[in-house]
């Protein structure tokens, strides 16, 4: 090992293979059978449960946990994928601590609700080792649609509109489908390259093209998509990242979390992968603390989350703010940017204290430096690349209904669209809908 | 702290938990274990007659049923008694009685249901100094078959006549133990009684099946694909041992006869509960067999403290002082109104009793949009179910209403105790003079 956590400036292989190997193992290691039975046990399969309401795509939790209890996890998982076929992943990176575990009764009865998302992973692990897909297509209808992004919203709606008999070609700039499942989660969460076996999975059920390297604007334009197919449902992502508005923030060292994400997810080698000694990322969101986190774990002496505004106001949740202290990683609260120093590259970063005056955020003047040779944005993505004529609200895409755009015969979902979380199971929701008001569309006329 | 001596039939024993009959007292290597963890007596596992013992299967002799996180809430048994030369047994027997003389030794007996056999066994345990004898009149398998056991427990007049050959060839006290495999537990245990036995011990085991291998389609336990019934046992039958033995102790042909209460009893509470009941003592086995014999030191704890908190200087103070209070269900007031009320700080809003009220019973829970759960008094006929359900303890009480209130449900003023017997909606109620 030519480096250490200590090693000045950018670098790779601080620490040894096998601790590496460790530190990006499960976060969560899968439930053996009898954990998940003594977990399954305590639901108290409530009734109209809170649960399922908190789902974004309404799982009947306690059915497929009932499920489980009684040792046909199959079923459990077949409840699972009615709702959401990409409830594998929804297992592992669903923030459950803000969503169902939060409305479980059990937290309110003891702060200890019910491990559902673990239990969800359980199921559908089971299902999906017996490599059987669970449905079948109906007849082929003759209808085609184009979906313009191979992440959870684009997957989601190809697959249901598959199931109801029509012929999906997604599109997708990168290459390899599954959009943010693949390039956008901590590599913990995501274990033993999932996020390709699930589209592999999803694939079976037959009907669906996926086309890689394919980008509107780029080869690709709606208006010939819209000519080609029956119907265009656009999940294109937000592939831009907001700027960080400091001096010296065109430094070397000075990098995009979600492209740091990125490449830790494509690496088929994390000792050859490069990190700072002391690493700062600027944010607050769930990106901001996956940075933060991975780069503790790669071997960064000291790795700093900076956030403007209070714990309060942070997106990432409490148990994502306890998992980066865990590590290690400090968070400082009520801190922004303001210059990047260094002889070059970076070496330190310059932070002003800020405060809430009447709802605006304002420095206060005070500065302090932290050494930094490495400096992540996650201060949140854009949309780009959106069709020219479709009608935007607040920077995404408008939609009303389940997904309609402004554009006849086009639909979008998932983050590039208005309304609800940027969350991999909300885009799943929307892709769901979006098909389903698709096909009726398509079938009704 | 509380003195748990009981004296029951003459014999002493330092506390009122004994060991049954069973594999935990098969030999003297158990026995001694058990004495030195603090039991206060054992029933040594049923001897047979002289001769070759009898064998056991080589399978599986017992199933089980769980609850959560697998503990063990039922177990069945298809072992016989002792399959050891009844040599042995009396040997080591005679050795541990005079090792442990405080405590009480009793010997389990099963021989074939003639007077010669238990002339002939009769004097050979008299010799090892046991303080008395239990017939098992019990076990439902196996031995039923070659008609011992729980065959002769379901015929009153066997039972009545091997008893008063014990009482006639033996001089110390008689048990009889009752199987429950019976419809009326009252007609054995008065057959015991005319016999001349000096008490009766119940429940042993109930017929059972604990379950089916959905894949071998055989009952569990499964012996090379064939099962048969097997004596149940453990906390799931505390229920029909408490009620059986309610019958006896007041029922008036056998009132006052001493008791020694068996079934599922598995912690001090379960063992008072059997002695409020009527039982002199408690005979524990599935949960020696469950977590050891060291459970022994919680039941003496508890049922100690319980006994100081209580005031209770002796176990005479409370055994069977729960008798008076079970009664024919004719004589129970109606006039008794309860209305469930739910606890709204303690609500965790899971909607069980809503859903098992609504779907099941009487439509007397009223959900809001916001989850928040409400008995409709007007409709709610106090059954209890909402209490049963509900996941949070004392989240939902039964309300006493007060007397001379109206019930709003009936419209009816709650008046003085009246029950069955002079409702008038009774044919054969007799009106109250006038």
């Amino acid at each position: 090992m030519t480096h250490n956590p200590r090693t000045i400036g950018i670098a790779a292989g601080r620490i040894a293979p096998g601790e590496l190997a460790d530190n990006f193992s499960d976060l969560h290691p899968p439930l053996d059978w009898h954990e998940a039975r003594v977990q399954a046990d305590r639901c108290y399969f409530c009734h109209d449960a809170p649960c399922m309401e908190a789902c974004p795509t309404s799982i009947d939790i306690p059915l497929f946990i009932r499920q489980i209890a009684t040792d046909t996890p199959e079923a459990a998982a077949k409840t699972i994928f009615d709702q959401n076929i990409l409830g594998g992943m929804c297992a592992r990176v669903c923030p459950t601590e803000t969503l169902c575990e939060e409305a479980c009764v059990r937290e309110a009865a003891e702060g200890k609700p019910v491990r559902i998302g673990e239990l969800q992973r359980y199921a559908t692990d089971r299902l999906m080792a017996k490599d059987v897909h669970p449905y079948t297509r109906a007849a082929v209808t003759g209808k085609r649609v184009a979906v313009v992004g191979a992440g959870p919203a684009g997957l989601s709606c190809a697959h249901r509109l598959a199931m109801k008999g029509h012929d999906v070609v997604v599109y997708d700039a990168r290459p390899k489908p599954g959009g943010l499942n693949e390039y956008g989660i901590a590599a913990y969460k995501s274990t033993d390259d999932f996020a390709q076996a699930e589209v592999d999975w999803l694939l079976k059920i037959g009907g669906i093209t996926i086309e890689t390297g394919k980008k509107l604007g780029e080869g690709l334009s709606l208006d010939a998509l819209t000519a080609d197919y029956d119907a265009v449902f656009l999940a294109i992502g937000l592939g831009g990242v907001n700027a960080l508005s400091a001096e010296g923030n065109d430094r070397a060292g000075v990098e995009d979390a979600i492209s740091f994400i990125a490449d830790l997810r494509q690496a088929t080698d994390l000792t050859s992968l490069p990190v700072g000694r002391n690493v700062v990322v600027i944010g607050g969101g769930m990106t901001a603390v996956d940075a933060a986190v991975q780069s503790k774990l790669l071997g960064a002496e000291s790795v700093t989350i900076a956030y403007r505004r209070g714990a309060d106001r942070m997106g990432a949740s409490k148990f994502e703010q306890d998992l980066a202290a865990s590590h290690g990683v400090r968070i400082l609260f009520n801190v922004m940017p303001v210059a990047v120093h260094g002889n070059g590259a970076a070496t330190e970063i310059e932070l002003e204290y800020t405060e809430d005056r009447d709802g605006r955020l304002t420095g206060t003047g005070e500065t302090f430096r932290l050494a930094a040779d490495q400096v992540f944005r996650a201060i949140g993505q854009t949309l780009t690349d959106a069709p020219e004529g479709i009608e935007i609200v607040g920077g995404k895409i408008a939609v009303n209904g389940a997904g309609r755009t402004s554009l006849a015969g086009v639909w979008a979902g998932g983050d590039c669209a208005q309304g609800g979380e940027d969350l991999t199971v909300t885009a799943v929701a929307e892709g769901r809908d979006a098909a389903e008001d698709i096909h009726a569309t398509l079938m009704g006329g | 702290m509380a003195d748990l001596t009981t004296d029951f039939l003459g014999i002493k024993s330092p506390n009122p938990f004994w060991l049954a009959s069973a594999p935990p007292t098969d030999k003297e290597y158990n026995v001694r274990r058990a004495f030195e963890a603090g039991w206060g007596g054992v029933v040594w596992k049923t001897l047979g007659a002289e001769g070759p013992p009898v064998v056991n299967v080589n399978g599986p002799r017992y199933g089980a049923i769980w609850g959560a996180d697998r503990r063990l809430l039922g177990l069945n048994n298809i072992e016989l008694i002792t399959d050891r030369p009844l040599e042995v047994n009396l040997e080591e027997m005679a050795r541990v009685k005079a090792d442990y003389p405080d405590r009480a030794l009793i010997a389990s007996l099963m021989v074939p249901c003639d007077e010669a056999s238990w002339k002939a066994i009769l004097p050979r345990v008299a010799e090892t100094n046991a303080d008395g004898i239990e017939l098992n009149f019990g076990c439902p398998h196996g031995m039923a078959e070659r008609g011992m056991g729980s065959a002769v427990g379901q015929v009153p007049e066997y039972i009545e006549m091997v008893t008063r050959w014990c009482k006639q060839y033996y001089d110390r006290p008689v048990i009889v133990k009752l199987t429950p495999n019976i419809t009326d537990i009252r007609r054995p245990a008065e057959a015991a009684k005319n016999g001349g036995a000096d008490a009766v011990s119940l429940i042993n085991t109930i017929n059972s099946i604990t379950s089916v291998n959905l894949d071998t389609f055989s009952p569990e336990p499964m012996i090379d694909g064939k099962g048969t019934h097997g004596g149940y046992c453990g906390p799931a039958v505390k229920p029909i041992a408490l009620n059986m033995i309610a019958e006896i102790a007041r029922n008036p042909e056998t009132h006052g006869l001493p008791i020694s209460g068996i079934g599922g009893v598995t912690t001090w509470r379960d063992a008072a509960e059997f002695m409020v009941m009527g039982c002199g003592n408690v005979q524990v086995c599935t949960a020696a067999m469950t977590y050891g014999f060291k459970v022994v030191q919680e039941m003496i704890s508890g049922l100690s403290q319980w006994m100081d908190e209580k005031g209770y200087a002796s176990t005479d103070e409370f055994i069977g002082k729960g008798v008076p209070n079970v009664t024919d269900w004719q004589f129970l007031n109606l006039n008794y109104v309860t209305k469930a009320k739910i606890d709204q700080d303690a609500c965790i809003k899971c909607g069980r009793c809503y859903a098992a009220c609504e779907d099941t019973s009487h439509q007397a829970i009223a959900m809001s949009e916001d989850r928040r759960f409400e008995v409709i008094d007007e409709e709610c006929v106090a059954c209890n179910l909402c209490v049963n359900v509900c996941p949070v303890e004392d989240c939902i009480t039964m309300v006493e209403m007060d007397k001379g209130s109206v019930d709003p449900r009936t419209g009816r003023e709650v008046g003085d105790y009246a029950n069955w017997t002079t409702h008038p909606n009774n044919p054969s109620s007799v009106p109250a003079a006038e």
